[in-house]
């Protein structure tokens, strides 16, 4: 699975748990225009840490703080970038 | 009163016994043995310091200096050497009882020592009031001392009734800790005999030693228990009486142990080494019921922003040592810092007031998450902390232990586990991840180690 189809895969499974009403997730999507929420997004960061080891949210400034699906995981990939590097 | 008194008033003591998993010694030949005048002159009236090995030796001294010493310390098992050093300090202890097993001596700042064998040997013509001064449990940080009477620590036991016949009194606790020390004084007070537990001991071979002792009465954390029902051993104890304290003791380790032993009595008991010992529930059943709340027979209870207070003569009197800390309110009262929730007739306990979780400013109770794990089949014991967050801080993270039959597919387990929490749950209270381990840490105290809480 692309590291964009993990995302999207997460995205879809968490909403689905918390219950919450998604549109299809898209690369131009913005999260927080969802009901994609704060705890949402800290179950989707543990998520993928624990699938990639990768957190880039502990080590960016506020102004890179992604705010589409498709900033999402250029996040994740420039992160696989440096930790294969 | 006083230990070795009460012991000789009481007669009876032909065939009763202490015993340790090396050897069975008659108590009448503990209380009564040869005395030694030197022995009694170097202990009598001072601040001792009790820093031994294992658990025949705490006892035998503990006899011998109740009545005799100023104060009396007692050093719990492993405890590290900056820790013992605090509590001689704080104990200000004149003198040290110790033994092969004890702390090394340079621990001990060069406080002067006498052996537990030459200790056992002294005895008080006039016997006065010994302080007896207990450590807290110390899951987070440096433990305290606390100050306490021998009558306070006997309050919750009732003096007057007779043993039932036969009874035959083990803890899995130390008895320097508060826990330990209640089956200890039961069992002096009774009298009754005692099967001692030792820390470096297999669970498999200590069940085996005190079905084989015949012991009657017993007393574990929930987490000894659950050690205990992994235990093939499990079925050489035919206990009638079945004890926990010093954990929260949830549905699921109550049910299992009324499934195991389903002719005993099973108590849990609400108790802590500041608190001292404050009711015992055993109607089989979580939590306690609202009705204790108020004043009892030599205890008072209350619930203020959502944590216990406890008022009795059974609580310690004060920390002892260097620090500004008041054990007791103005008002009399004991902040046991034990969260507690009411629902319906009865409270919940939630967890420490320290250990909490804080998700985005939302809190949760480690202690809650793992009753609600700990029900699901096929885990056996399951510890929850904090796991850094980015977004919310920290987000709730289990490890849990499975028991052998549990299945081999850990993804679909680690799923249904955290499907199992959802309903039940706050969703921030919901596990974000679940790790599986092959065992968790548990102190000597018998208690879950909760890194960081």
């Amino acid at each position: 699975m692309s590291l964009r189809e993990t995302v999207f895969a997460e995205i879809a499974a968490i909403a689905a748990e918390q219950e919450k009403a998604m549109p299809p997730i898209t690369d131009e999507l913005v999260m927080l225009d969802t009901e994609f929420d704060s705890l949402c997004f800290a179950l989707l960061v543990a998520r993928m840490e624990d699938l990639t080891g990768a957190d880039p949210f502990s080590e960016m400034d506020a102004s890179d703080l992604p705010v589409t699906v498709g900033d999402l995981v250029a996040l994740y990939d420039r992160a696989a970038t440096r930790q294969a590097a | 009163m006083i230990l070795r008194e009460r012991l000789l008033a009481a007669g009876g003591l032909d065939g009763l016994f202490l015993s340790d998993h090396r050897t069975k010694k008659d108590l009448a030949g503990i209380v009564s043995g040869e005395r030694e005048p030197a022995a009694t002159a170097a202990l009598a009236g001072r601040r001792v310091l009790l820093a031994v090995g294992g658990q025949m030796a705490a006892a035998r001294a503990m006899i011998a200096l109740d009545g005799l010493a100023a104060r009396l310390a007692l050093v719990p098992p492993k405890l590290a050497p900056e820790h013992i050093a605090r509590i001689a300090s704080d104990a200000e202890a004149e003198i040290c009882v110790t033994d092969a097993g004890g702390p090394a001596p340079d621990t001990l700042a060069g406080l002067p020592c006498i052996s537990v064998d030459d200790a056992s040997r002294a005895a008080a013509e006039t016997p006065r009031e010994t302080e007896w001064a207990l450590a807290t449990s110390g899951t987070t940080g440096a433990p305290k001392l606390v100050a306490h009477t021998l009558e306070g620590l006997t309050g919750g036991i009732n003096k007057a009734a007779a043993p039932e016949p036969g009874t035959v009194w083990s803890t899995f606790y130390d008895i320097r800790r508060y826990g330990g020390l209640q089956v200890f004084l039961r069992a002096m007070l009774g009298p009754s005999s005692l099967v001692l537990s030792d820390a470096g001991e297999p669970v498999r071979d200590y069940l085996i030693r005190v079905g084989a002792a015949g012991v009657t009465h017993i007393l574990g954390t929930p987490s000894h228990w659950r050690l205990a029902l992994m235990s093939a051993a499990l079925d050489r104890l035919a206990p009638r009486y079945v004890r926990l304290s010093g954990e929260i003791a949830d549905q699921n380790i109550l049910d299992a142990l009324r499934a195991a032993f389903p002719e005993s009595r099973i108590a849990h008991a609400y108790a802590s080494t500041e608190g001292g010992v404050g009711f015992t529930v055993e109607d089989g059943q979580e939590g306690f019921p609202a009705s204790l709340i108020g004043t009892r027979a030599g205890i008072e209870i209350t619930v203020r922003e959502d944590s216990l207070f406890v008022r009795s003569p059974r609580t310690g009197r004060r920390y002892l040592g260097a620090t500004s800390e008041a054990l007791i309110a103005e008002d009399g009262f004991i902040d046991t810092g034990d969260l507690v929730e009411r629902r319906g007739e009865r409270y919940h306990f939630l967890g420490r007031r320290s250990g909490v979780i804080n998700v985005g400013g939302a809190k949760v109770q480690p202690e809650e998450v793992e009753t609600v794990i700990n029900v699901f089949p096929g885990v056996s014991m399951s510890r929850v902390r904090a796991r850094p967050n980015p977004i919310l801080g920290a987000v709730v993270e289990a490890e849990v232990v499975l028991r052998a039959d549990a299945g081999e597919d850990r993804i679909a387990i680690k799923k249904a586990i955290i499907a199992h929490c959802r309903p039940r749950l706050a969703g921030h209270k919901v596990p974000a991840s679940v790790t599986f381990v092959d065992a968790l840490p548990i102190t000597s105290g018998g208690k879950l180690v909760r890194r960081g809480a």
